[in-house]
């Protein structure tokens, strides 16, 4: 008898057959398991891409589900911007540049001391996205915010007014609050709420909040919180007034007014 | 064989069902039927990954050692999740989105190791595939019934669909929250128990004690 028929006419249970099996299991399962992962990986990627796409082109307003997606966001220009500057830089490829894996570098990123969103790690870089009308001239400017509401991160976008100051519309993509409480922020009827709200007041100062009254600055500068989401309402208005600060885009705004842009 | 195919694939659905009698999969109930969209894309994956299982599991049973064969039986599991998972992300991205953890956990769902043990190492492989097929739907089933009540009353709407409009929209029906978070899940299946056994009462688990009354001393 050869050694593999004398191996296959081993009992299962023998120590070399449960070796043989193990192994051999391991690596057909492995074989298959990373054959389907890479073959599926492209189609993917362009799922996560056009998720991200679609929601900045609702944020702007110009989400039409007929027009294809990508066709739809050429017309959209990113930068990478650095945020302490207010100015754009060339150091990446806005195309490819990840906001997320920046925020985690500490080449890249800076850790808060004053965290009122709750975010931890702040990126200097981060990538924003212009709309030009026909003329070429800035329309909508498209900024990414985060922070932490009541159980989860909520990551959006907020849309602003060429004149850097006029809300034009705030969305999150990404987030895990209370279903029926928190997670309203999604309902199209609060979201209605943030156009034609206003940042900062005349002299400068960032005036905008969401809470349950309206602050003595006036209605312009307030938005109505979400009834049963205290947490998530504030972590929201927290999360909106860091980004707007100095520490988040306020020296780009200053030069989006400007015209530095 | 006892069963007939037929009875394999009809059996887990009422009379044999693995949420109300078997009472497994409980965890993945709760998570997954606050709308029905995601229940029912629960229900096909899991259903896949138990016939798949079973079949690859039935096909090689034969040579599995029995010190190993837990280990055998999960990896062949989790290898089927992990393609389920990608498929999902791939092309129903939405979806996948909402799911989230709970496609990965059907690893640790009872019923597809349970379908494996208590079945598969012992019968053929088609045979395993129905009955995989079969334990899968009553799960579905199950999903779908814990969905609607969830769905329609917690959010008004059923597969997204607006039903009763809420006043959160400017409709007339006060939603109830409580069903749209896990813990609404027990009582429905509950109440789903109790009614599946009050119609069929052979159900009912023989009681492993009795509350007698002593005399006082």
């Amino acid at each position: 008898m050869g050694p593999i028929r004398r191996f296959l006419a081993l009992p299962p249970d023998s120590v070399p057959k449960t070796v043989f099996v193990a192994v051999t299991l391991c690596l057909l399962a492995s074989m298959v398991v990373s054959a389907v992962a890479v073959s599926l990986r492209p189609v993917q990627e362009i799922n996560k891409l056009k998720d991200k796409q679609i929601n900045i082109l609702q944020v702007a307003g110009v989400y039409d589900p007929e027009v294809d997606v990508l066709e739809a966001f050429a017309a959209f220009e990113p930068h990478v911007l650095e945020l302490a500057t207010g100015e754009f830089t060339d150091k990446f490829d806005a195309a490819t540049f990840d906001d997320r894996a920046a925020a985690d570098n500490p080449e890249t990123s800076v850790a808060l001391e004053d965290d009122p969103a709750g975010i931890g790690r702040q990126s200097r870089f981060v990538t924003v996205y212009l709309l030009r009308d026909d003329a070429g001239a800035i329309d909508r400017v498209i900024l990414p915010i985060h922070g932490y509401g009541l159980w989860s991160t909520l990551y959006g976008f907020i849309a602003l007014e060429a004149n850097g100051n006029d809300i034009f519309g705030l969305q999150f993509y990404s987030h895990a609050e209370t279903p029926g409480l928190g997670a309203e922020v999604d309902n199209p009827r609060w979201k209605a709420l943030w156009p034609g709200k206003r940042l900062a007041d005349e002299d400068g100062n960032l005036q905008i909040t969401v809470a349950r009254a309206a602050p003595p600055a006036g209605a312009d500068f307030h938005v109505d919180a979400l009834a049963g989401a205290t947490l998530t309402s504030v972590g929201v208005n927290n999360l909106v007034r860091f980004w707007m600060s100095e520490a988040g885009y306020a020296p780009f705004l200053e030069n989006l007014k400007a015209g530095e842009i | 064989m006892a069963q007939t195919r037929r009875e394999m694939l009809i059996d887990p659905l009422v009379d044999n069902n693995p949420i109300t009698l078997q009472v497994l999969g409980i965890c993945s109930a709760l998570a997954v039927t606050s709308s029905l969209q995601v229940a029912f894309v629960m229900s096909i994956a899991v259903t896949a990954v138990t016939a798949f299982s079973s079949m690859f599991i039935s096909m090689i049973r034969n040579q599995i050692p029995g010190s190993i064969r837990i280990i055998v039986q999960m990896v062949i599991i989790a290898s089927l999740v992990i393609i389920v998972d990608q498929v999902l992300k791939a092309y129903a991205y939405e979806i996948s989105k909402t799911l989230s953890v709970f496609v990965g956990l059907i690893i640790t769902n009872c019923i597809v190791m349970g379908r494996a043990e208590a079945f598969a190492m012992k019968n053929p492989p088609i045979a395993s595939f129905i009955d995989g097929i079969g334990n899968g739907l009553g799960y579905g089933l199950i999903l779908m019934l814990v969905g609607v009540i969830r769905e329609l009353f917690g959010s008004g709407s059923l597969f997204g669909i607006t039903i009763m409009e809420t006043v959160n929209n400017g409709g007339w029906y006060v939603p109830n929250g409580l069903l749209l978070l896990p813990p609404s899940a027990f009582f429905v299946i509950g109440l789903l128990i109790w009614a599946f056994r009050s119609w069929k009462p052979e159900q009912v688990e023989a009681r492993e004690y009795k509350i007698q009354v002593v005399e006082a001393h």
